[in-house]
């Protein structure tokens, strides 16, 4: 009788069902798109931040430069003397310079905050890595010597673009290079937290406890096909030969590049830029996600100096139309969802109440029939319950083939990380900023003829993932929305059977029907 | 069957108050048939509820085998209404979205029969008013007489002690409430219903053994019992 009874119901109110039914399958929907787009977002930034921070690091430390400290900041200075170089015939001196120094805006700190670190409780592990960025300098200079001498005082040579300089003042001709290199020492011991670890073996080898102290480097692979170098050649850093003995590639998709250009034994590093015993970033790996908080208080209790960033600090560091698609999911799509959910509920409430109204006739010749108030509420809950199911159903083919028209169209958001560990210059790497900035501080520095300020501070280390979108939908998603849909039922009919099914017999005949 | 001791029936609206019942007591023999005649707005209506447990009455108590009315809480009236009493409403009340068949069965849902035997008694109750054929019918599709004889025999499938028929001929032709009345005269003769029926139709009334006039709350008896 409750089904025969449930389903005649629908069926004669067939307009009221529909209504309710699609209003219910409309916000269930939207709830499930914003959700599966939004853990797509989600699991876009963690592929972000894991290209440029390794898998398993929930909280990176480092330290941010003073501005005017001698550490690194900006891509440094080049201070030439006149007596620089070899002077050549036609008035220029030829000039090769290299700065090792740390990343812009950070600075190094001592090694033993590693211990520190390793020390704390519900820490289960601790790298530590120095990064830096090779600055170097070759080319041509006009002889100022030479210049003075002929009376005319060094102008600027002339303008340079992409870092290659290639200008002719009035004094003499100059031409030069800038090339940069984002160097990272790692311990080659430890391999279970860092940037190494969404890295998977290109070429050769990858680093191992042996390693240490060798004359020794595994380059990006993009880095190393650009500079057409392959495992075996040697490469110069801070005037040391190193041996390539590997290439690795990102593990978080085709052509992406990894955190850095070059890998060295971090000891090697240290002493080729003259920073022993120091670091520049802790990778802190925590033994539970519900520990990160009190950790990463507790790192900035011991290292009072230190900038401590969680996943968390790290994912709002994520720019680019990542983090445009985040805030528009997160805010936007949030409150539309919860209106839209609020409006379905609603509808559902009201049209339920109004059916139950016209039919409080009815329900009372139930009650006099005997049926007990619970069996009449039921009654009605049971309509609106199925009409909820209906709605959450439809709703779950509905989201599910928006969010597979999502995925299909193959939105690709890109963002860049790792602009943030410099600090200074803030976010300046939007999207594909982080590249711009490169080459808008090249041609800063082709500006002048000598000593080039500073270019872009930030977003050097930017690296620019593209990920596609990637919207899943979960099983609990879809249980959920359903849930809720037959929840948004069983509200309605509770709301709405339970007035009418108080009402003695005798006062629901009263009622105009 | 009732012994009815001073009741009354006020409803309050607002400021002002109806007294619908006053003072009434009546004693109802088993198997009596009974009809109460009166004006509109008399309170007939209001005494047929109180007697089936629609509603409890201001003071005063209505004694049903032995069980007072007056005082009962909700479910004991809830078991009154489903066990014993019959009831045969003014304007039939029957679902529109279920089929005459269904709608007898309706009847049963609160006494837990299984499913086949509801089927099969709804069947025997729709055959007794003489609308086997039309079972799988909707409300809608039958006429007045037909709509009311599947309310008498909703009201009868239960075998309740007690059928209560509220203007059950009001909405009717003459002829049809002929029938109506037939019918109802019959069950009560074959089953040894107590039955009382409100009518404000004399020639319906005249048929019946015992007659009771309520006019502005009270009641008066017409035949000498
Ligand atoms: N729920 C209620 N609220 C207020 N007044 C009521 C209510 N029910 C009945 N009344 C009043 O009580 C009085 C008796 O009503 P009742 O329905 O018993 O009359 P009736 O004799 O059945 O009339 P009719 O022949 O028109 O059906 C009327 O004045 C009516 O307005
Ligand atoms: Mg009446």
């Amino acid at each position: 009788m409750f089904l025969t009874y449930l389903r005649r119901e629908l069926r004669n109110r067939r307009k009221q069902t529909a209504v309710v039914a699609i209003g219910l399958a409309v916000a269930i929907a939207l709830v499930m798109v914003v959700s599966s787009v939004s853990a797509g977002v989600r699991d876009a930034q963690a592929d972000v931040l894991e290209s440029v921070y390794g898998v398993g690091t929930d909280i990176t430390v480092t330290q941010n430069a003073q501005p005017g400290e001698g550490g690194g900041f900006g891509p440094g200075r080049f201070d030439f003397d006149a007596e620089d170089g070899e002077a050549t015939d036609d008035g220029t001196r030829e000039i090769a310079q290299e700065r090792l120094r740390t990343s812009p805006g950070t600075t190094a700190f001592d090694a033993s905050a590693l211990d520190t670190v390793a020390g704390l409780d519900d820490v289960t592990g601790v790298a530590a890595t120095l990064e830096l960025t090779s600055t170097s300098f070759s080319g041509e200079m006009p002889d100022f010597d030479q210049l003075s001498e002929a009376g005319e005082p060094g102008a600027a040579p002339g303008q340079a673009g992409d870092g290659d300089g290639q200008g002719r003042g009035q004094g003499g001709p100059s031409s030069f290079e800038i090339d940069q290199q984002t160097i990272t020492g790692i311990n080659p011991a430890a391999d279970a937290v860092g940037p190494l670890t969404t890295t998977e073996v290109a070429d050769g080898r990858t680093f191992e406890a042996s390693d240490t102290g060798a004359d020794v480097a595994v380059l990006d692979a993009v880095y190393a096909e650009q500079e057409e170098i392959a495992v075996g050649d040697t490469i110069t850093v801070g005037g040391t030969d190193l041996e390539v003995i590997g290439t690795v590639a990102s593990t978080t998709g085709e052509g992406v590049e990894t955190a850095a250009n070059v890998y060295l034994p971090i000891d090697v590093a240290a002493t080729l830029a003259d920073m022993e015993g120091q670091v520049t970033t802790l990778y802190v790996q925590v033994d539970s996600s519900s520990n990160v908080e009190a950790v990463s208080t507790a790192i900035g209790a011991q290292l009072p100096d230190a900038t401590v960033s969680t996943q968390a600090d790290l994912a709002e560091g994520v720019s680019g139309s990542l983090s445009t698609a985040a805030s528009l999911v997160s805010t936007l799509g949030r409150w539309l969802s919860v209106i839209v959910l609020l409006a379905a509920f609603g509808l559902a409430i009201l049209f339920t109440v109004s059916g139950v109204n016209r039919r409080t006739r009815e329900l009372g010749t139930l009650k006099a029939l005997g049926w007990p108030q619970r069996r009449v509420v039921g009654q009605i809950a049971g309509e609106s319950v199925a009409q909820g199911l209906i709605g959450g159903v439809a709703g779950v083919a509905l989201g599910g083939l928006a969010v597979l028209a999502v995925n299909l169209s193959g939105i690709t958001l890109s963002g860049s990380a790792g602009a943030q560990i410099g600090g200074f210059g803030g976010r300046g790497g939007g999207p594909q900023m982080g590249q711009a900035m490169q080459d808008a501080a090249g041609e800063a520095a082709g500006g002048g003829p000598a000593g080039f300020g500073g270019g872009g501070g930030g977003g050097l280390t930017g690296t620019v993932s593209d990920v596609v979108l990637h919207a899943p939908v979960s099983l609990w998603i879809v249980v959920a929305a359903v849930g809720l849909a037959v929840l948004g039922g069983l509200v309605a009919g509770v709301v709405g059977g339970q007035r009418a099914a108080r009402l003695r017999p005798a006062e629901a005949f009263r009622s105009l029907a | 069957m009732y012994q009815i001791e001073n009741v009354s029936k006020t409803y309050t609206q607002g400021k002002r108050t109806v007294h619908a019942l006053r003072d009434v007591s009546l004693r109802i023999a088993d198997g009596e048939l009974l009809s109460v005649q009166g004006p509109t707005g008399g309170g007939k209506s209001t005494l047929l509820q109180a007697l089936g447990g629609l509603d409890r009455p201001t003071s005063g108590s209505i004694m049903l085998d032995g069980k007072d009315l007056a005082t009962m809480n909700d479910a004991g009236l809830t078991r009154v209404r489903a066990e014993t009493v019959g009831f045969v409403f003014q304007n039939f009340n029957l679902i529109p979205t279920l089929t005459a068949q269904e709608n007898v069965e309706t009847a049963l849902v609160p006494m837990g029969v299984t499913k086949a035997d509801r089927a099969r008694r709804a069947l025997e109750a729709l055959e007794s008013v003489g609308l086997g054929e039309r079972a799988d019918h909707l409300p809608g599709e039958l006429s007045g007489g037909q709509q009311q004889r599947v309310a008498i025999a909703r009201a009868l499938v239960k075998n309740p002690t007690v059928l209560l028929a509220d203007e059950p001929t009001g909405n009717l032709d003459e002829e049809t409430r002929d029938e109506i009345i037939d019918l109802l005269e019959g069950l009560w003769k074959e089953q040894g219903l107590t039955l009382v029926m409100v009518t404000h139709d004399s020639a319906v009334a005249a048929r019946t053994p015992r007659r009771i006039r309520i006019a502005k709350g009270r009641l008066k008896e017409l035949t000498g019992s």
